[in-house]
């Protein structure tokens, strides 16, 4: 699809302007020209042949005299056709047709040829096919200037536009909506197109009648042609709807589709004599079927709309015709249709039944019913002018068009401040007029009409305000900063959590990583960690994005694997994002961190430094990043059976924080991973709930401490937490740190025993200690130690 | 006689300390010298032989002797010292090029760094950084941002759907403007951004993607003009691709906002000469934006004829690849190579 600068030469005057300088002008003014392209060859030549000789040396050639205006050539040519008397193309020395072939002087079995006379295939214009070889050289007109461009007689030299539209201004895919913009760049004036013709003496609603039974359609008309001659086109009919990409058929159905490029309102035509004198438009009822133009029958449903004559359908509206009620070679009689049509359905009509056509794609927008008729006398026009028609008097039309014109105040004033520049009144005026709009100015106000053309302008000051602002250019804006009061930019609680817990995760050597929120059935059950009902997609794209996770350990993990497969063995990865799951009658949402980690942690190769992960580490991590959060003290770390299955059952922790689990880390069960991978997933929106305060500075205690240590030896299976919570709730509040120094299992003690060494510090911050109360302390704290838990303590 | 006596040490005392040059001889010298039986310790013992008369002279001459001893002996003893630490250091010495234990910093995702870039910038303008579900209602993410249903935007072949037509995976950021509109009450001004995920039903390819991240602005206040849009765009764009970049607005089209614009920038590899980066135009878009729609702001409750306001939208992705010289955006989400993601390990210009 492209816009062809010959074509809009016939409403708005543009040869005379450079065609790049014009497109960038348009593109500034909002219509995309994405590219521009000419297919203008030179030294194409319009030859009148003088004399024409069979070639003394070949039983096909033949040597012509050709009279090219300035001087007479000889050319050796093998076309079939060629003969004296005829008005042929010549491409000259010089000339270079498409495939870079260029004409040069040479000699064809020692006969001197000085150019080639041309096919329009040869040309690039035409395909090539059987037909058009045998065809041979093009002949043109008797009456074809001698000497002139070939290509400007023929309409065939021309600048093309491919557009690239916003969404709202698709109509400019059509010649004269695009005309209008050229002349508001450029500020000239509009000529329409002819829709002039001859009446005959029979009036239109003697031969048919209309009954629309729905609302879906605001405007149809009809009208009749009778007496078409079927045939070719024109050549320059063809040739501009070549340059949309629509085919050639005939000058009836050419003239349809031409129509259409002008106005951007699609026609249908009908075979009169076939369609009979009744049309009915209603919707189709469920289970109704048409057998298409294509030959395929069609399942139609309650929100297509249909064209019938009273009893069988004969259209689906605005998307494609039946098999019998169309155009032929023999049809002698037309029956014209103009409608518009609820766009919606013919979207959603043409979308179903997977039938988009430039014809629908129009439809698909809001149309203008001024075009809708002007559309169809223009094809009466045509049709009369290249199809021999004689037009029936009169048009039968439905039309429930709201014509309420769109009607808008606006002030200089308000056009200067929301462009942020200032536009003269005299600007305003001739932008305004040069569009098209019509308008009145009084008390500083202009109140602007908006032609029904622009159905993508909506009645509000902004609309108009765009318009004056896209016309004077965007360039002339002046960069400003708003002039409101000054204040700090926050981030909310959710983001700052999240923004704090991904630098500290950052700063501990861990890599951000961004995987897909969409997952398979087969992942969305893993790492289930208070899970919810999970959400599917109402129609997925593939089946491997499905739901919607729960869970960010399984694409974390593999991207593990991915590095594994790559030989990254150290690998650090985390990832914050949102999940969701379905509650009885809303979606809750929940932001969740994950981390994994895998390798070593530290190491250089030359001196076998070598810390790789385990346990303590991930933990540490864990610990790190909840006192970060100033939750020191408030969480505990236990072992959970109550984790995924995904997770180790013997090396693993819940975390709670005041007593509420928020999350969990731990080792990868060996059936997930062979590999020592450890994992942790918090629900931070869980941990947002826990409020913690500012740093408080607490004064360094002056007192000197006093540091004792013993070593208990106890049933393997206590764990150390237990023995540390007894210590710390016998010791009060002197005992103010205590450190685990020493874990030990082995000959020295009973097989079912260890042996924790602990290393504790006494102090207070209002005075000196004295050695005998921390021993009292110390030993009480042995003892409760030794009945709580059996223990003894160990002696060297 | 005393005085030849003081006469003799002075002079042996010149050569003994010439020969030392280890701190034990040093010591032991001293022992010779000052220890209890030292030879000028001895001279003490003298003093009741020496006359009278000529007792205060010979006491003056056995403490300068005395102190003529104790200077050379602290300067040798330094000197000595600093000899020895010279030898340890020597022989310390290690090999100060292999490599070095490196402790391995982590790194923001290069879509976080861009959307961070963002936020430092628009926080300091006054901009509240804010986040909106991706699970969203159809009214927030569509109809209230005068997108009706059965409008061509909204097609269900371009949105994922949850529930009938009511729930979905929100396709923009901007039901996120719509919640804080909403809960500004027509009475507050509002200037947020909000960075986030969106989801479209696009096949993955080198410049689609099912997910991508969009960050929306929007200020609502009074007396706004496109001029002040164009002014915050030339704030990100040269925060964001040097200070030199030159901006550009083109006409074009969102329900939501009027006027509606395309944001350009000059081409930051050939500056405005034409490449393959910039499809030899000399610029490239990077987001779109507009006057907010007074239909949008009525929608949600705020009076257009007392508010009014922009809204800017970027994609994230489109950035990070600009920026980064990345070329495919699945890049972003699938097969993280460390070895990749260790190249973000650096600060932000």
């Amino acid at each position: 699809m492209a816009i062809s600068l010959n074509w809009v030469n016939d409403y708005v005057p543009v040869k005379d302007i450079d065609p790049v300088s014009l497109a960038n002008k348009i593109t500034a003014a909002g219509i995309n020209v994405e590219k521009v392209s000419s297919n203008n060859i030179n030294n194409l030549v319009i030859g009148h042949i003088l004399e024409c000789e069979m070639h003394p040396d070949s039983d096909h050639l033949h040597v012509c005299k050709v009279d090219v205006g300035r001087e007479v050539l000889q050319i050796v040519c093998g076309a079939s056709n060629v003969r004296a008397g005829l008005k042929v193309i010549v491409a000259l020395p010089g000339a270079i047709l498409p495939g870079d072939f260029e004409i040069k002087k040479s000699k064809i079995r020692g006969i001197e040829s000085n150019g080639m006379i041309c096919a329009l295939f040869e040309l690039g214009l035409e395909e090539k096919t059987e037909e058009t070889y045998n065809k041979g050289i093009t002949e043109l007109d008797i009456d074809a200037p001698i000497g002139d461009e070939a290509l400007e007689y023929l309409g065939y030299n021309d600048t093309l536009y491919e557009l690239d539209l916003n969404p709202n201004r698709t109509d400019c895919n059509n010649h004269l909506p695009f005309a209008y913009e050229v002349a508001a760049v450029l500020g000239r004036s509009v000529t329409m197109p002819s829709v002039s013709y001859q009446e005959i003496d029979e009036k239109v609603e003697d031969l048919v009648s209309l009954n629309v039974l729905t609302s879906n359609v605001s405007m149809y008309n009809l009208m009749i042609a009778k007496d078409v001659k079927i045939k070719e086109s024109p050549d320059f009919i063809k040739h501009r709807l070549e340059v949309a990409g629509i085919r050639s058929i005939n000058n009836v159905v050419d003239i349809s589709n031409y129509v259409m490029l002008e106005y951007g309102q699609p026609l249908h035509f009908f075979d009169k004599d076939v369609v009979g004198d009744e049309i009915v438009v209603r919707m189709a009822k469920p289970n109704e079927k048409i057998i298409t133009l294509d030959k395929e029958e069609r399942d139609l449903g309650e929100d297509d709309i249909l064209i019938t004559d009273g009893n069988t359908p004969l259209c689906v509206a605005g998307v494609m015709g039946g098999l019998n009620s169309g155009i032929t070679d023999k049809t002698k009689n037309i029956l014209i249709e103009s409608a518009i049509f609820n766009p919606y359905n013919i979207r959603y009509t043409s979308i179903r039944l997977g039938l988009r056509s430039e014809a629908s794609l129009r439809l698909e927008k809001p149309l203008s019913y001024e075009f809708c008729k002007l559309a169809i006398k223009r094809a009466c026009h045509l049709l009369e002018k290249y199809a021999d028609a004689k037009i029936v008097k009169g048009i039968v039309t439905y039309d429930k068009v709201d014509k309420t014109e769109k009607i808008v105040e606006v002030t200089s004033k308000e056009i200067n401040t929301i462009l942020g520049m200032v536009v003269e009144n005299k600007d305003v005026e001739r932008i305004l007029t040069n569009l098209g709009f019509s308008y009145k100015y009084e008390n500083d106000t202009y109140t602007v009409s908006i032609p029904n053309r622009r159905q993508d302008i909506y009645a509000q000051k902004e609309d108009i305000i765009e318009e004056i602002g896209r016309i004077y250019g965007y360039d002339n804006i002046k960069p400003t900063l708003p002039l409101i009061r000054t204040k700090k930019g926050e981030y909310r609680e959710n983001v700052k959590m999240r923004k704090i817990v991904s630098k500290r995760l950052r700063s501990l050597g861990f890599h951000e990583i961004r995987t897909y929120t969409l997952t398979s059935e087969e992942e969305i059950e893993k790492f289930n960690y208070q899970f919810g009902k999970s959400i599917k997609l109402l129609r997925p794209m593939l089946k491997e994005k499905a739901w919607i996770r729960q869970s960010l350990l399984p694409s974390l993990l593999t991207v593990s694997e991915y590095n594994k497969s790559k030989k990254n063995n150290d690998i650090f990865l985390y990832e914050i994002a949102n999940v969701y799951h379905e509650e009885e009658d809303h979606y809750k949402e929940s932001t969740r961190v994950a981390f994994l980690m895998t390798g070593k942690y530290l190491s250089n190769t030359w001196n076998a430094l070598d810390y790789k992960v385990d346990f303590y580490l991930i933990k540490g991590m864990v610990e790190n990043i909840l006192d970060y959060l100033g939750l020191k003290d408030r969480y505990t770390l236990f072992l959970s059976d109550n984790l995924p299955k995904e997770i180790h059952p013997k090396i693993n922790s819940e975390i709670k924080i005041d007593g509420t689990p928020v999350g969990y880390f731990g080792k990868l069960h060996p059936n997930v991973s062979k590999d020592d991978v450890y994992v942790c997933e918090i629900i931070l929106s869980e941990v947002l709930l826990h409020k913690s305060s500012d740093v408080k500075y607490q004064e360094l205690n002056k007192y000197p401490k006093i540091e004792k240590d013993v070593a208990f030896v106890v049933d393997k299976n206590i764990p150390a937490a237990d023995i540390l919570k007894e210590i710390k709730k016998s010791g009060g509040k002197l005992l103010t740190d205590i450190k685990i120094f020493d874990i030990y299992t082995g000959d020295k003690i009973s097989s079912d025993k260890k042996s924790l060494a602990y290393n504790l510090t006494f102090e207070d911050n209002t005075r000196t200690l004295t050695e005998d109360e921390v021993m009292t302390l110390f030993n009480k704290i042995i003892l409760n130690v030794e009945e709580k838990f059996r223990a003894s303590i160990r002696d060297k | 006689m005393h005085n030849d006596k003081i006469e003799e040490i002075s002079k042996s005392l010149e050569e003994s300390f010439k020969g030392i040059s280890k701190i034990s001889d040093l010591e032991n010298l001293k022992v010779l010298y000052m220890g209890k039986n030292g030879q000028i310790t001895l001279l003490n013992s003298l003093i009741k032989d020496v006359p009278n008369e000529e007792k205060k002279e010979f006491g003056m001459k056995v403490n300068e002797l005395k102190n003529t001893f104790n200077t050379n002996y602290e300067k040798l003893k330094e000197e000595l010292e600093q000899k020895e630490i010279n030898e340890k250091l020597n022989k310390e010495a290690i090999d100060v090029t292999l490599p070095g234990t490196k402790i391995e910093g982590g790194s923001a995702h290069p879509i976080e760094r861009i959307i961070e870039s963002l936020e430092s910038l628009l926080m300091s303008m006054g901009y509240d950084v804010v986040e909106g579900p991706e699970v969203e209602k159809d009214l927030y993410n569509f109809e209230l941002l005068n997108l009706p249903k059965g409008h061509p935007a909204r097609d269900a072949q371009d949105t994922f759907y949850i529930k009938g037509d009511e729930y979905l995976l929100r396709s923009q950021t901007s039901p996120v403007q719509v919640r804080e509109m909403l809960a500004g009450k027509g009475e507050m001004p509002i200037r947020i951004i909000c960075p986030g995920k969106t989801y479209r039903r696009d096949e993955d390819d080198a410049t689609h993607s099912h997910e991508f991240t969009q960050m929306e602005g929007l200020l609502v206040d009074k007396d706004i003009t496109l001029g002040d849009l164009k002014g915050t765009f030339e704030e990100i764009a040269k925060m964001l691709f040097g200070k030199s970049r030159e901006t550009r607005f083109r006409p074009s089209y969102y329900p939501f906002t009027e006027p509606s614009v395309e944001m350009d920038i000059s081409c930051f590899n050939c500056n405005g000469k034409g490449c393959n980066i910039c499809k030899n135009t000399g610029w490239i878009t990077v987001g779109g934006a507009g006057m907010v729609n007074p239909i949008v702001l009525k929608n949600c409750g705020y009076d257009p004829s007392k508010w009014n306001g922009f809204a800017f939208g970027f994609g994230i992705e489109r950035l990070a690849m600009l920026k980064y010289g990345i070329n495919d955006i699945r890049t972003f989400y699938v097969n993280h190579d460390i070895r990749m993601l260790k190249e973000f390990d650096r600060r932000e210009y």
